[in-house]
């Protein structure tokens, strides 16, 4: 009892959420960017907006920074209304897309930019520049042109550039998409490490689920303008809360279906083909509810013989190699195909041909009810 | 690419690039080097001297083309200085300023005197300047220059304007840069070679200028092509070869100029 108190006079004293937005809306002329978006985005949180392109996340980070105005609602930052403030008054910064260093400044100037204009004296600039450069380990660099650099080298000054002024939000515009794969991979690790040195809230914008999963405290899963789900990653991957968000994070076997029966926390669904199986569902679903079930390919396993528990039959249509793993399209019914990956540690099922017959177990708890 | 598309295959290329060079050059070509004739004859040559430009400085004409020149240079520098600032603010706002009502008719306002005839625009600012009683001078000269070297300033500013993108304005926003600061310290920089070009165009353009010039310049005041085609009136002298070739290769100067600063820019504005 005494530790419920206490916790709760903890979280009285927590500092107000870096960001609150409060049915925030935009439209352009008839075209609705955004409808009533509301959530909170916590102190030191790396928080990611995912979305396929076109889905207003973009927008909604045009606006925190105060590119566009808001059409409705409100958008607090550490408790104070930042909404009408234009945006060389918000103490947030952004790193671009494209990243938009001054073509005629050195990688020095371009950092010191923020600083100049926010009236530092020239000491305090040299030493903040200074170990900017270090941080993002371009102090060889310092007196060089950005068209003079690599595309990584400029990821990292606009990097520098937009944490020199110690904004107490940064906003990052899809930074890493202009970079290839290897460098990817490098400047994701870089970004996490630099997150968690300096404390700074991390506002993250991608359309690629691998970054959002890896990098992120949080995602805000984004589609035509509305959150569709806001949660942990693994939350969001396991437990999506809809056909979009299932469809959109990782890969998944959508499949109709109807519930036939309600258990305890268990539905019994009925599959377009009469196939009976087990799933769960977040959402409290009454009997005879239509909706579909999700199944991810690597909680499937198949195997030659009936296995223990609940099972489906099929027929290998198609055997696909991706390296790490071999995908297999399995036939159901005429209407009815699932995917199932195996991971390649063995090569015992390598050897199956197209028309095969095939069980396919579904791990516990693994399918998903959905019901939108 | 197949051989037929390629124009330097086309029937008679060659034979009518070579005439449209000569018709072009040819004059141009003969004016410079019967400058350098040291007979007063215009068409018969004689032997090589530097005597008509010796003119163009000491001969009787001189203090004459001296004050020419000087009106032309300081009516050119003023008149390309303000046309080039108005132009400037012109472009941030029909490029930067979002769509506003009136948009595309104050871009044809901008753009038309490239195309009314010039005497159009002579006669019509005459008739103006002679409505409300302006005195005709140097001022009403620079005034009628500034006027229409807008639109030749115009011109390449926004062109460059509409190629730079706005996001180092929202970066430079961003870092905490007023309006002001964000034009003064990224967009006019960046923007730079294009406001140069503007500049030398409308430069050129206002040096140049004979017929909207000779309509408002009214008496006692000349520039160097008034005053040369005053010269000319009384007969050609070979000293008026001697001053077209100087004009022509300052013209030249300028351009080269202009072209170089160009090509900078671009190299420092490459994108990642």
């Amino acid at each position: 009892m005494g530790r419920a108190i206490s916790m709760q006079a903890l979280s009285g004293a927590a500092p107000a959420a870096a960001i609150v937005l409060r049915q925030v809306s935009k439209t352009f002329g008839d075209f609705t960017a955004l409808s009533a978006v509301n959530f909170e985005i916590g102190d030191n949180e790396f928080f990611t907006l995912l979305g396929p392109s076109g889905c207003g996340k973009t927008t909604l980070l045009r606006l925190i920074a105060g590119f566009e105005d808001t059409t409705g609602g409100t958008i607090h930052l550490y408790g104070e209304e930042i909404g009408n403030l234009p945006p060389n008054k918000r103490p947030v910064n952004t790193v671009f897309q494209n990243y938009a260093l001054f073509p005629h400044m050195t990688v020095w100037e371009n950092i010191s930019f923020g600083l100049q204009m926010l009236g530092w004296t020239r000491k305090d600039i040299d030493r903040r520049v200074g170990e900017m450069v270090l941080m993002v380990k371009l102090d060889q660099f310092a007196d060089r042109k950005p068209s003079r650099m690599s595309g990584g080298q400029q990821q990292r000054v606009a990097l520098a550039r937009a944490m020199a002024p110690r904004p107490r939000v940064l906003l990052l515009d899809e930074p890493l998409s202009a970079l290839d794969l290897k460098l990817r991979q490098e400047m994701r690790t870089e970004l996490k490490r630099l997150q968690r040195e300096t404390g700074i809230t991390f506002i993250f914008v991608t359309h690629d689920q691998g970054e959002a999963l890896s990098l992120s405290d949080r995602i805000a899963v984004m589609s035509a303008g509305e959150i569709q789900q806001i949660g942990p990653p693994s939350d969001i991957y396991e437990y999506p809360a809809n056909r979009f968000v299932a469809g959109f994070i990782g890969e998944t076997n959508l499949i109709g279906a109807k519930v036939t029966a309600v258990g305890k926390d268990v539905l019994t669904c009925e599959l377009s083909d009469g196939e009976i199986v087990h799933a769960r569902s977040d959402a409290p679903v009454s009997e005879g509810r239509a909706g579909s079930i999700s199944l991810r390919p690597e909680h499937l396993t198949l195997s030659w013989e009936k296995p223990v528990g609940e099972s489906l039959r099929g027929e290998i249509l198609e055997v696909t190699y991706l390296g790490t793993d071999m995908q297999y399209r399995v036939r159901l019914s005429d209407r009815l195909h699932l995917d199932v990956r195996h991971q390649n540690k063995n090569n015992a099922i390598v050897a199956i041909n197209p028309g095969a017959p095939v069980y396919i177990s579904i791990a516990d708890n693994a399918a998903r009810f959905l019901v939108r | 690419m197949r051989r037929g598309f390629d124009i330097k295959h086309y029937g008679g290329f060659f034979a009518l690039t070579c005439l449209c060079l000569f018709i072009l050059y040819a004059p141009l070509i003969i004016v410079m080097i019967y400058s350098f004739n040291d007979s007063p004859s215009i068409t018969r040559w004689e032997s090589m001297s530097l005597r008509w430009y010796r003119d163009i400085f000491t001969g009787v004409e001189s203090e004459k083309f001296k004050v020419a020149a000087w009106n032309s240079l300081t009516i050119a520098i003023s008149a390309a200085t303000v046309a080039t600032m108005v132009a400037t603010a012109a472009a941030v706002g029909m490029i930067r300023g979002g769509n506003f009502r009136g948009k595309s008719v104050s871009f044809a306002l901008i753009s038309l005197p490239v195309m009314v005839p010039e005497i159009v625009t002579a006669v019509a600012t005459l008739i103006f300047f002679s409505a409300i009683g302006f005195t005709l001078g140097t001022l009403s000269i620079l005034v009628a220059h500034i006027v229409f070297c807008i639109p030749f300033a115009y011109l390449p500013i926004s062109a460059r304007l509409q190629g730079i993108e706005a996001c180092y304005e929202e970066a430079a926003q961003d870092l905490y840069a007023t309006r002001w600061q964000t034009f003064r310290y990224v967009l006019m920089p960046v923007l730079g070679p294009g406001i140069v070009s503007g500049f030398l165009l409308a430069f050129i353009i206002s040096l140049d200028d004979f017929i909207i010039t000779s309509f408002v310049k009214g008496s006692g005041v000349e520039t160097l092509p008034t005053a040369i085609f005053g010269a000319v009136k009384q007969g050609i002298k070979p000293n008026i070869m001697a001053l077209s070739t100087l004009l022509l290769l300052f013209s030249i100067l300028l351009v080269t100029c202009s072209y170089f600063i160009g090509k900078r820019g671009e190299v420092t504005h490459s994108e990642p």
